[in-house]
C-alpha cells in the first residue's frame, strides 16, 4: 500500500474525466483511494484502467466482496490493482443490491489471474461473473448445499445437523473434483501416445497395468 | 520375547489347557503387532509438523518400531490424523481407512483431529470418530511429540490386551445405507459445542 495521505490518487481524477457519472463515489481510508463504479460500466472502467498507458494498472492483486452486518447495506465487490510499474495501487468497488440479481461482468479477459479469486467470491458470496470460463465452487465441494458462507445470513455452524453434513461430505466423490480438463494432461492430450489417450478417454486412472 | 513382557496369566497354564495355546499365540501375535506398527501420516495442520518431528532423529518413532511411515494405505496398520479435518477431507480419510487391511488401529492427534477443536463451524468435522472409529485421542494444540509417543504407547498397551480369537475386535465399521457409520443422533451428540464454543449462536 502507498504511504498513508489524504491525497487522492490522480487516477480517481483521470477516471471521472473518462466515465463521468458512472464513477459514483471517491474515497480515501488509510491513505488507499476507492473509486465506486456503477455495475454497467465496471468492466469498461477496469479495460480502461490496465490499458491506458498513464495507469497501466497491469497488476490484479484480489477480487473480493464484502456483505456488511447492516442489512440494508448493499454487497460490495472489491477489485484491488496494482501497476508494478508506476508503484501505485487503486481499489474499484460495485456495490450490489442484495435483493437483486448478484452479477458482475468477469475481468477473466483482462486478467487470467482472476479465474480463480472470481470463482473464490462466487462460492463465499454467491456473486454470478458474467462471462467466467468455468464458474463453479472452489473451496466447497461443487455438490455442496448449504448456501454462501461468507454472507452474513449464513450460520457460523451451517444451515444442516452435523449429521447431515457428515452424511453429504461422505457421500461426496473425492475424485470427481478432478476432471480431466483440470488436469495439466488435458492440454498436452493430444501429445500424448496413442495407448495413454485410449486409457484416459475410458476413464482410467493411474500408471500402466 | 521373554525380555519384552511377560504373558500375565502365564502361572495359571498347563500344558493340557486349551487356554495355553491361545493365550500364547495371543501374546506372541500381540508381541509383533506392538513392535511393528506402521502408521498411515495423515497430516493436515500445524499437528503434522509435531508428528514430522516425532519421526525425526531427536524423538526418533523407529524406537517403537514405526520408522516406516506407509504412505499406501494397503501397508499401513495405524492411521495417524494430524490436524484438523475440513469435510472436504472427509471421504478422503473414510477411503483411506477403508483401504487399511486388518489389524488396523486410529490415532487421533490433536484438539482439532478429536473434537472439531477452535474450528466449531461450518466447514469442519467435529470430530474424527464421526467419520472412522478412534482407539487413542491425543490432546494438545498440537501435542508435543512426547504426547504424541504417550499415546501411541496407549496403543501398544491396548493391542497387547487384545484377543485374535476375539472377531468383534476386527470386524469393519462401514458407512451404511444412511450414508454414515455412525447413527445420526450420535454424530450429532459427538458434535455438539462444548466450552466456548456453547455461547456461539446458531443463527449467526
Amino acid at each position: 500500500m502507498s504511504a498513508p495521505t489524504a491525497a487522492q490518487s490522480p487516477s480517481a481524477q483521470a477516471l471521472r474525466d473518462a466515465f463521468g457519472a458512472a464513477i459514483e463515489r471517491v474515497e480515501v481510508s488509510c491513505g488507499d483511494t476507492i473509486v465506486y463504479v456503477s455495475r454497467e460500466r465496471i468492466h469498461d472502467v477496469l479495460a480502461w484502467l490496465k490499458e491506458t498507458p498513464t495507469q497501466d494498472f497491469d497488476y490484479l492483486t484480489d477480487v473480493t466482496a464484502v456483505d456488511y452486518r447492516d442489512a440494508e447495506r448493499p454487497l460490495e465487490v472489491v477489485w484491488q490493482l496494482r501497476s508494478l510499474a508506476r508503484k501505485a495501487d487503486l481499489r474499484v468497488k460495485v456495490r450490489l443490491d442484495k435483493d437483486g440479481p448478484l452479477d458482475v461482468p468477469t475481468c477473466w479477459d483482462l486478467w487470467r489471474g482472476a479465474n480463480w479469486l472470481e470463482r473464490e467470491v462466487f462460492d463465499m458470496f454467491g456473486v454470478n461473473f458474467a462471462g467466467h470460463p468455468d464458474m463453479r465452487r472452489i473451496l466447497m465441494w461443487e455438490t455442496y448445499q448449504e448456501g454462501f458462507p461468507l454472507r452474513k445470513d449464513f450460520p457460523l455452524r451451517g444451515h444442516f445437523s452435523r449429521a447431515e453434513q457428515t452424511r453429504q461430505a461422505l457421500a461426496v466423490n473425492p475424485e470427481a473434483h478432478y476432471s480431466l480438463e483440470e488436469l495439466a494432461t488435458a492440454d498436452a492430450y493430444r501429445n500424448l501416445p496413442q495407448d495413454m489417450r485410449e486409457r484416459l478417454r475410458r476413464g482410467e486412472r493411474g500408471g500402466p497395468e | 520375547m521373554g525380555l519384552i513382557a511377560t504373558p500375565p496369566d502365564a502361572t495359571v497354564v498347563s500344558s493340557t489347557s486349551p487356554n495355553w495355546v491361545t493365550t500364547r499365540l495371543d501374546f506372541l501375535a500381540n508381541w509383533a503387532r506392538t513392535s511393528s506398527l506402521w502408521p498411515m501420516p495423515f497430516g493436515t495442520a500445524c499437528c503434522a509438523i509435531e508428528f514430522m518431528a516425532s519421526a525425526g532423529s531427536r524423538f526418533d518413532l523407529s524406537r517403537f518400531g514405526m520408522e516406516r511411515m506407509s504412505f499406501s494405505p494397503r501397508q499401513a496398520d495405524v492411521l495417524i490424523c494430524a490436524g484438523r479435518l475440513p469435510f472436504k477431507l472427509a471421504p478422503v480419510i473414510r477411503r483411506i481407512w477403508d483401504q487399511m487391511p486388518q489389524p488396523k488401529w486410529a490415532i487421533s492427534m490433536g484438539a482439532c483431529a478429536s473434537s472439531g477443536g477452535i474450528f466449531d463451524n461450518y466447514s469442519m468435522v467435529q470430530g474424527i470418530d464421526t467419520i472412522i472409529p478412534v482407539d487413542v485421542y491425543v490432546p494438545g494444540c498440537p501435542p508435543r511429540p512426547e504426547g504424541l509417543m504417550y499415546g501411541i504407547l496407549l496403543l501398544m498397551k491396548k493391542i497387547r490386551g487384545e484377543t485374535f480369537t476375539d472377531d468383534r475386535l476386527r470386524v469393519e465399521k462401514l458407512v451404511g445405507p444412511d450414508g454414515l457409520y455412525l447413527p445420526p443422533e450420535r454424530v450429532d451428540e459427538l458434535s455438539e459445542p462444548f466450552g466456548n464454543s456453547v455461547s456461539q449462536t446458531r443463527s449467526s
